[in-house]
């Protein structure tokens, strides 16, 4: 029975090479609530693979199939969009919705199929041991708490001693994620430390804000993502909260979100993952082969932007990870399983990234099983109103491991015991 | 020719009384039973199963639960979300708290605990009706999803204020978690939704079912003829919440697997539920399975046939999904006011004398 079926798979791939293909689902929403974020990374993801399609024939001599699904940031429609794709020999997921990673981590799981999400879902996910299959490189939620305190601390002469920091957050997993770690740091930095929620979509805010206004924190720090983002930013700027206190997540730092503020928003600060360039070659390349030739997936118009670049950067891990899969297995259709083993080998440097015509898009990193989540550092940008572009004001900060470390570990393995995982590396 | 009833003899008043009095009706019945829970479930795949078979069962017990409160009690309830949401976070505490439970139990017990929430928001209905009503049990929605946010207890606290169902078996197979066959979770769901619609027909047309319709129809009338309106509002309250909550708690623990309550059970479900109602049709059991099946199927329907068949952007087809679901709500409310199970019941009425109409 079993040579047969040996046999009968040997058979497939003897026949496969014709109809080979590296499918790539995007779990997109580019309608409802959280559209304005959810377009222009989902264009930048399409077309960054339609680029390699075009110029290079696909990776490793093998095509891209990108299979669009319209989740609308909605969990029921995210399942729906999993069991709709995975059949299809899907390679990786990155549904952009925290949301739906909590849904898909088990499935995935018993999919064996991996799944990237950068720098939202799952924070503990970072510990490769438990979370063999989930991975959230180059940084996650904790990191982003981490690091936005340690630059608050580098303003501060080192010191947040007695300083008033508010959260401002999305009612929700994605919101939630980085409270633990804030109230690690305030005990370590004896800052004080108020939470405000707000409930999706987030379009009304006076309370919250006229709490801050009464309050009055030393720092604001936000964990918004879709229309909450401009709503926060022109509440802000209502109560004239000065925008250099004001510092949201990196979903929370996107042209759309400071441009309804118009000068208001000037100064406000935002964490970033990778750096914005818009004459980055790749771009150019882009404009050239895929929005040239109209295979663009949206109307082109976002090339460069903060949230473009990051779908393009994911696409670009992703690309880089099923190469490093076909080097390692040797073969070029390559599977779910051996995109995992890619995934935990992916190294990015220097040179590569200015070999992809992407010099400095993000931090220098690499990946290993017992670290899924990369270096997991982040940068400090600030919105430039008048020019109507994000400035980086500091290199990539890294986060505070010592507090990080322990949280990450202590969250994998209460998971772990819940669900009966043996943690360890394949 | 086939749908009469001619040479149908009823020979005891059981048989006359019976729920399908058209032997073409039962024999119907049974064998949409039979294939049910006979052949779908070693046919249904992962995707049929996932995303339309198990949601169409949980939205039709949380559809009869409405009706049996809105279409047989005439008590309009904007609270369905919230209540299925008290039917999840008690099935998640019942859980964890007790690893060594059965589902069949676990899921019992979260409609009664559902039960007794519904039947304390329903003490209001005893001094306002109609619209006060709905915005009295729409209180209770945003009341119950704030309080599942907001205290942590609920969700164990856990760091994200997600809940997730751990793995239960039954019967030796799993149950629920990522490893779970989509037959068994189908078959589950299935044997719950027969009881419960059985239970419910059953109710609707015994005593119970005719006090709350009077009480629908006129409560002044129907509290002189010796209709106590005090326990026929609050057990058609108890006894729709009991479905509701049943609804909830497998819509965690067999569909989702993880909720998040905003998402999952906010104001927009409540609306969900209550247009199945109305489109299936107030005041009828068909009616909940036609309007949830309506509702669940359609945009997976229309989405097949715009993004696969014709290969249009995603953005058109999720655009016009919600063109398309609400023309034809505007629609069916036009023409059909009673809903699918009016259209239903005109067709056999057509079927009985064709081909011969007078």
């Amino acid at each position: 029975m079993k040579t047969l079926t040996t046999l009968t798979a040997a058979a497939t791939m003897a026949a496969a090479p014709a109809l080979a293909d590296l499918v790539i689902p995007d779990l997109s929403y580019r309608t409802g609530p959280y559209a304005a974020g959810g377009i222009p990374f989902s264009d930048g993801y399409q077309d960054y693979f339609t680029l390699l399609n075009e110029r290079d024939g696909g990776i490793g001599g093998v095509p891209i199939r990108l299979i669009e699904c319209e989740t609308a940031y909605d969990t029921e429609k995210g399942v729906e969009c999993y069991e709709a794709t995975k059949d299809e020999g899907a390679l990786v997921y990155q549904p952009l919705s925290t949301g739906i990673t909590y849904q898909l981590i088990p499935k995935t799981a018993a999919d064996g199929i991996p799944m990237h999400t950068m720098g939202y879902g799952r924070t503990s996910a970072a510990n490769g041991e438990v979370f063999n299959n989930i991975f959230n490189y180059p940084a996650n939620y904790w990191d982003g708490a981490s690091v936005a305190i340690n630059y608050l601390l580098d303003e501060n002469d080192g010191s947040l001693e007695g300083k008033d920091i508010a959260l401002v957050y999305h009612n929700s997993a994605y919101g939630k994620e980085p409270i633990r770690t804030l109230e690690a740091l305030a005990a370590k930095h004896g800052f004080i430390l108020s939470q405000l929620a707000v409930d999706h979509p987030g379009q009304e805010q006076r309370s919250t804000w006229v709490q801050i206004r009464q309050q009055r924190p030393d720092y604001v720090i936000m964990w918004g993502w879709g229309v909450m983002n401009q709503v926060a930013i022109q509440e802000a700027a209502n109560i004239r909260f000065p925008m250099e206190n004001f510092i949201g997540n990196w979903w929370a730092g996107a042209e759309h979100d400071v441009s309804p503020a118009g000068m208001a928003a000037d100064g406000y600060l935002s964490l970033n993952m990778n750096t914005v360039d818009p004459e980055l070659p790749v771009f150019d390349e882009i404009r050239e082969h895929v929005i040239g030739s109209g295979e663009a997936a949206g109307d082109g118009s976002h090339v460069g932007s903060v949230l473009y670049t990051r779908g393009m950067y994911a696409a670009m891990l992703a690309a880089e990870a099923i190469r490093k899969a076909q080097e390692i297995h040797g073969e070029a259709d390559i599977t779910a399983a051996m995109m995992r083993d890619g995934m935990e080998a992916l190294t990015m440097t220097e040179e590569r990234m200015l070999e992809l015509g992407a010099p400095g898009i993000g931090p220098v990193f690499s990946v290993s099983c017992e670290n899924h989540g990369g270096s997991g550092q982040a940068l400090v940008q600030r919105w430039n109103a008048a020019e109507g572009v994000f400035e980086p004001i500091t290199g990539f900060i890294s986060p505070d491991e010592e507090v990080i470390v322990p949280l990450v570990e202590e969250d994998s393995l209460a998971y772990a015991a819940e669900n009966g995982i043996e943690p360890g590396c394949a | 020719m086939l749908y009469r009833e001619a040479g149908d003899f009823k020979t005891s008043y059981a048989a006359d009384a019976q729920t399908f009095p058209l032997a073409f009706d039962r024999w119907g019945y049974w064998v949409l039973l039979a294939l049910a829970a006979l052949v779908v479930p070693f046919v249904v795949n992962d995707y049929w199963a996932n995303a339309l078979l198990i949601p169409f069962l949980i939205y039709a017990i949380a559809a009869l639960g409405l009706n049996i409160l809105t279409g047989y009690c005439g008590q309009v309830s904007l609270g369905t979300g919230g209540f299925m949401a008290v039917g999840a976070y008690s099935s998640y505490k019942l859980m964890t708290a007790f690893p060594w439970m059965d589902m069949v139990s676990v899921t019992l017990l979260s409609g009664l605990v559902t039960a007794g929430v519904g039947l304390l928001f329903g003490l209001p209905s005893l001094r306002i009706k109609g619209f006060y009503l709905a915005v009295a049990t729409l209180a209770a929605q945003f009341f119950l999803v704030w309080l599942f946010n907001r205290v942590p207890w609920f969700y164990n606290y856990s760091a994200s204020g997600q809940i997730s169902a751990p793995e239960r078996e039954l019967f030796g197979l799993v149950l629920t978690g990522p490893n779970a066959a989509s037959a068994v979770q189908y078959l589950f769901c299935l044997a719950i939704v027969i009881a419960l619609a059985w239970f419910a027909r059953n109710l609707t047309r015994g005593t119970v079912g005719r006090k709350w319709m009077a009480i629908r129809d006129m409560d002044i009338a129907a509290e002189i003829i010796g209709v106590n309106p005090l326990r026929a509002k609050l057990s058609a309250f108890a006894i729709s919440s009991f479905f509701v909550g049943i609804s909830g708690a497998l819509f965690f623990t067999i569909y989702l697997g993880a909720v998040e309550v905003n998402s999952a059970f906010g104001i927009q479900k409540s609306f969900l539920i209550l247009f199945m109602v109305i489109i299936g049709g107030l005041g009828s059991i068909f009616g909940s399975f036609a309007g949830a099946a309506f509702l669940v199927l359609l945009p997976v329907v229309l989405k097949l046939v715009g993004v696969d068949l014709l290969g249009w952007p995603t953005t058109i087809v999720a655009h016009l999904q919600l063109v398309v679901v609400g023309g034809l709500i505007i629609f069916f409310l036009v023409v059909e006011p009673h809903g699918l199970a009016q259209l239903w019941r005109l067709t056999k009425e057509k079927l009985r004398l064709w081909p011969f109409p007078h």
